[in-house]
């Protein structure tokens, strides 16, 4: 029987330790012990029939570090093929009766993913992909991904697992005390990510015993249609002094696992600690046991790596500030690749109180599948929301997809054949949510009706691709109501019929109804209250917008959906205690460049932008200041976190002046200097200070991270033309990748200056290394890029 | 059979001073203070304070070190560890959210960025002294005491010796911390150290 027939009506016995009676089977400390698969069959296989002698339906390998990180290709090849013949052989040889199946173990890899770690995304899906063809090749019944603590690692197995294979999928990852996992995704968000991705059972294992994690456990009941899996440790480690056991016995631990049985937890089995006595007990006292039926949950949510939110509840905020559309600033970011405004655009609005932050960087010209993938990671970086993956090129929708951690909320579908084609199976692939267009190949319809049938097509189309309706929120559209009187209410309508009779979400991008009045915000507030009250799930939207925020709060004031009235109160201090501000002490942009009040600094050059040519501001305030606090800092008057300061309060400076330059359509920028921290660092703090003064100065940064290869160090220096490039490093670990580098650019970008930076540099060290220059700060980059750049 | 335990630490009390001294401050401190109670506000509660140990008989051969899992070769470390015939190994860190809160303001303040750098520092050295304490206290009982610690990176000591630390402590499984390809450890702000066991009267002495 397939288990995933089996899994329908049976409760599933698994496996339980296997590490510590290794090592009372005699393997030392520090070695691999998935080489006793190769060198102590017997041992291996011994221990497998005891677990499936006592009533184990499920064994896992013993796989869990198997990976091409740690053996060669043909070991590795060698210990898998070994691991399963091993389960199979004590599978042929167990005296128990019950149906058995092989499960191949697949733990972590033991690094941690970017941008934490250094282990890029698909490197760890490639790293998985080598253990799962494997396990596919040597005849394992399914895949276990377990122990996981990281919510990115989790989805590179998963994908690693679909891509190779078509064997059943369980997950289960490693919660603390808290009820998170160690980068912080809760069981909703786990649930959400998993299921969305379509993997066959979901649960915890280890890290706690069954009693701690019970809560988790009651979580993921509540949030997974799909069965849920429990293999907690014997309790937590003690110690007499000598010798490490756990404090939950055999009995204790299949009562309290035993209770979750009954709450609906269908597979079960143990981690750490727990021996074939233990699955002996969970297998008699859940004998006879009918298990309780998996109901199927209808919570339409979307996740990042820590957070969930969900629609249907109180209305959700979605920013729309990330987008080029009409925005001459954020245009000129996309074109300069200048990701920091990007990530700003998202911080800001993070701070206004969005849920969700839409992001658009299409524009003509650029390369979307390029800039979206990288602007969803830069921005899963700085924020914590989720967010909503806007792009008509279905490339780049998957490609961000991809690299999104959690589940993803996607702008948008519609109802054109070619439009479901693409984006069904990207959601069946990767998970997702959503937007939903109600317009086709004849365009919008202009009556309810019309919308409701195309919302009915997409729904029926969905279904096919084995999507379900509660990760779909349609947006009915919202017209402009100066071209058609009745548009809005057409709109409005759409919204009701479709909440009451579809039972679905909906979503509107509301600021489209004021186009062409004045005072637009007064029109687009009253229609946002009358769609909240007609049902609207969520709204795309400008959370600058007081009048949005206003009607937003008083809205669930008035519905009850404000405990208290604490989101309300809290809004409504913020916005007497805003514009207090006094302008009594005059103080200059110098004066607030020097001693690093951001922004001060802004404010005050918004206000000189009405008397003062941009660039006179620029060169006769903000770099004289900079230039004397640079100078201090080189007579070590003033040290580096005051510098920083100063550098970042001229950066919101001269932000006021981009912004007001490219709305004149002009730019500030001298020559092109190219950035990296070399290949094998992840330190990159150093180049970060170096970038925000070069760009201070007025220089072009092309900013290509840390841990960056030489050849896209040539890459960028090669398209660019930059005639300077800057490489650091901390360790002397990557001072050779940093020689590698310099030497490439020699070679192939001759033109090309390189000036080299970081503590275990010096000018001794640099000369080896044939760098043109070594620096031993950020203010002397300054000075050296100025004689070459000028 | 000695075997690896973990340990987790109540949060150590803030020592804004040290912080100041990461920060390689002299002066500016009123405008710095603020800077970094804004970043201790973003960072609290987010944190986690973890170790895993285990005490092994070491012997000392000129720069020799001999341990069951294999053999170091430092003349620093062996100095630091003369006179002692056993010794604690242990790994510690403060957890991965102090990463996030640094790529975040390498991002978008590197000012931030330093000042949480500096804020992790202490407070991982603050939690290694924590975790040294406790062993000293227990020690105390059997009249044995332990010397100061010392981490690969320090002196002649190789980061290569990182290697040897994990496979002897498993830590990614224990307290989350990974080693990389060039033997940087993730979360950041983790330490790993050799601490000597030593009689008490010896150095009292």
């Amino acid at each position: 029987m397939n288990i995933r027939e089996f899994i329908k009506n049976n409760i599933v016995i698994l496996d339980g330790g296997l590490g510590t009676l290794l090592q009372k089977s005699g393997l030392p400390s520090g070695e691999l012990p998935e080489r006793w698969n190769v060198t102590h069959p017997e041992t291996v296989t011994e221990i497998h029939r005891n677990y499936y002698n006592s009533g184990s339906n499920v064994v896992c390998t013993n796989t869990f570090g198997a990976n091409i990180l740690k053996f060669d290709r043909d070991e590795l090849d060698e210990i898998i093929r070994c691991a399963i013949k091993n389960v199979d052989e004590a599978r042929k040889t167990s005296s128990g009766k019950q149906e058995k199946f092989i499960s191949l173990d697949i733990g972590p890899t033991g690094k941690l993913l970017k941008p934490l770690g250094d282990l890029d995304f698909e490197k760890a899906v490639e790293i998985f992909a080598e253990t799962v063809r494997l396990g596919v090749k040597y005849g394992a019944d399914l895949i276990t991904i377990e122990t996981m603590n990281d919510s990115y690692e989790t989805k590179a197995a998963v994908l690693a697992a679909k891509e190779n294979s078509d064997l059943p999928i369980f997950v289960t990852n490693a919660y603390g005390e808290n009820g998170r996992l160690m980068t912080g995704a809760d069981p909703a968000c786990m649930a959400a990510m998993l299921e969305g991705m379509g993997v066959d059972a979901i649960g915890a294992n280890c890290s706690l015993g069954p009693k701690q994690l019970q809560g988790v456990m009651d979580e993921l009941l509540k949030y997974c249609s799909v069965p849920v899996i429990f293999k907690p440790n014997a309790g937590l480690p003690k110690s007499d002094g000598n010798v490490t056991y756990f404090d939950v016995g055999a009995e204790d631990f299949s009562q309290e696992v035993l209770l979750s049985v009954k709450k609906g937890v269908r597979i079960i089995g143990g981690c750490c600690g727990t021996t074939p006595e233990y699955i002996g007990k969970l297998k008699e006292l859940t004998k006879g046991l009918q298990p309780k039926a998996i109901e199927k949950k209808s919570y339409s949510v979307v996740t990042s790596y820590n957070k969930a939110v969900f629609f249907g509840q109180k209305p959700v905020l979605i920013g729309e500030r990330i987008n080029p559309t009409g925005k001459k600033r954020f245009k000129q970011a996309l074109v300069e690749n200048d990701i920091g405004y990007i990530l700003q655009e998202a911080v800001n609005q993070q701070a206004k109180g969005v849920h969700i932050l839409d992001v658009n960087v299409g524009l003509p010209g650029i390369d979307e599948t390029k800039m979206l993938t990288e602007s969803v990671c830069e921005l899963q970086c700085v924020t914590d929301l989720p967010l909503q993956i806007d792009s008509s090129d279905p490339v780049a929708m998957e490609s961000a997809l991809r690299r999104y951690n959690g589940k993803a909320m996607i702008n948008s579908v519609n109802g054109k054949k070619e439009s479901m084609e693409a984006i069904f199976p990207l959601m069946k692939k990767y998970g997702g949510f959503t937007v939903a267009l109600t317009l086709d190949e004849k365009g919008i319809p202009e009556t309810v009706q019309g919308r409701m049938d195309i919302a009915k097509k997409i729904l029926a189309t969905a279904a096919e691709y084995g999507v379900d309706k509660k990760d779909i929120i349609f947006d009915p559209l919202a017209m402009t109501v100066s071209a058609d009187k009745m548009s809005a209410v057409i709109t409005l309508e759409t919204v009701r019929r479709i909440t009451q009779e579809l039972g679905c979400n909906t979503s509107l991008g509301v600021s489209n109804v004021s186009f062409g009045l004045p005072s637009r915000e007064l029109v687009n507030a009253a229609f946002f209250t009358a769609a909240m009250e007609n049902g609207l799930s969520a709204a795309i939207m400008n959370p600058y917008s007081e009048r949005m925020m206003e009607s937003y709060y008083s809205f669930n004031v008035i519905k009850g959906l404000d405990d208290n009235c604490m989101d309300f109160i809290n809004f409504a201090s913020q916005q007497e205690s805003q514009p207090t501000a006094k302008n009594e002490n005059k103080q200059t942009l110098i004066d607030a460049i020097e001693k690093g009040l951001k922004e001060k600094a802004a404010e005050i050059t918004e206000a000189m932008l009405s008397e003062n040519a941009p660039l006179d501001i620029v060169n006769l305030h903000v770099i004289p200041a900079l230039d004397e606090v640079g100078r201090r800092f080189e007579n070590k008057t003033l040290f580096l976190p005051q510098l920083l300061m100063s550098a970042e309060a001229a950066k919101f400076s001269f932000e006021v002046i981009k912004a007001h330059m490219s709305a004149e359509g002009e730019s500030v920028k001298k020559g092109t200097v190219v950035l990296a921290t070399v290949y094998g660092d992840i330190h990159d703090i150093g180049k970060n200070i170096v970038k925000l003064l070069l760009e201070n100065y007025g220089f072009n940064v092309i900013d290509l991270g840390k841990n960056v290869p030489p050849e896209d160090v040539l890459a960028a220096v090669t398209e660019t033309k930059a005639p300077l490039v800057g490489l650091s490093a901390l360790m002397t670990t990557t001072v050779p990748s940093m020689e590698e580098t310099i030497k490439l650019i020699k070679d192939k970008a001759p033109w090309c200056k390189t000036v080299v930076g970081g503590a275990v540099l010096t000018q001794e060290y640099a000369d080896k290394i044939g760098a043109d220059k070594y620096c031993a700060d950020a203010m002397e980059t300054v000075r050296y890029a100025e004689t070459i750049l000028g | 059979m000695e075997t690896v335990q973990t340990a987790i630490f109540e949060e150590p009390p803030i020592n804004e001073r040290e912080i100041l001294r990461y920060m390689s401050s002299r002066g500016g401190e009123d405008e710095l203070r603020p800077l970094i109670r804004e970043c201790l506000d973003e960072l609290r509660g987010r944190l986690s304070y973890k170790v895993c140990h285990i005490t092994l008989p070491i012997e000392i051969d000129g720069n020799k070190i001999k341990l069951p899992c294999g053999e170091i070769e430092s003349h620093n470390l062996a100095k630091n560890l003369s006179g002692c015939e056993k010794a604690v190994i242990f790994a510690a860190t403060i957890g991965v959210e102090i990463d996030r809160l640094i790529a975040k303001y390498s991002r978008l303040s590197p000012a931030k960025a330093f000042c949480c750098q500096a804020i992790g520092a202490e407070r991982v050295e603050e939690l290694c002294d924590d975790f040294c304490e406790s062993v000293n206290e227990k020690l105390g009982a059997g009249g044995e005491m332990l010397k100061p610690r010392f981490s690969p990176g320090y002196g002649d000591l190789p980061l290569e010796t990182q290697k040897m630390i994990f496979s002897l402590l498993d830590c990614p499984k224990r307290i989350g911390v990974t080693l990389g390809d060039s033997l940087l450890m993730s979360p950041s702000k983790s330490v790993t150290a050799f601490a000597g066991i030593t009689k008490r009267q010896e150095v009292s002495r």
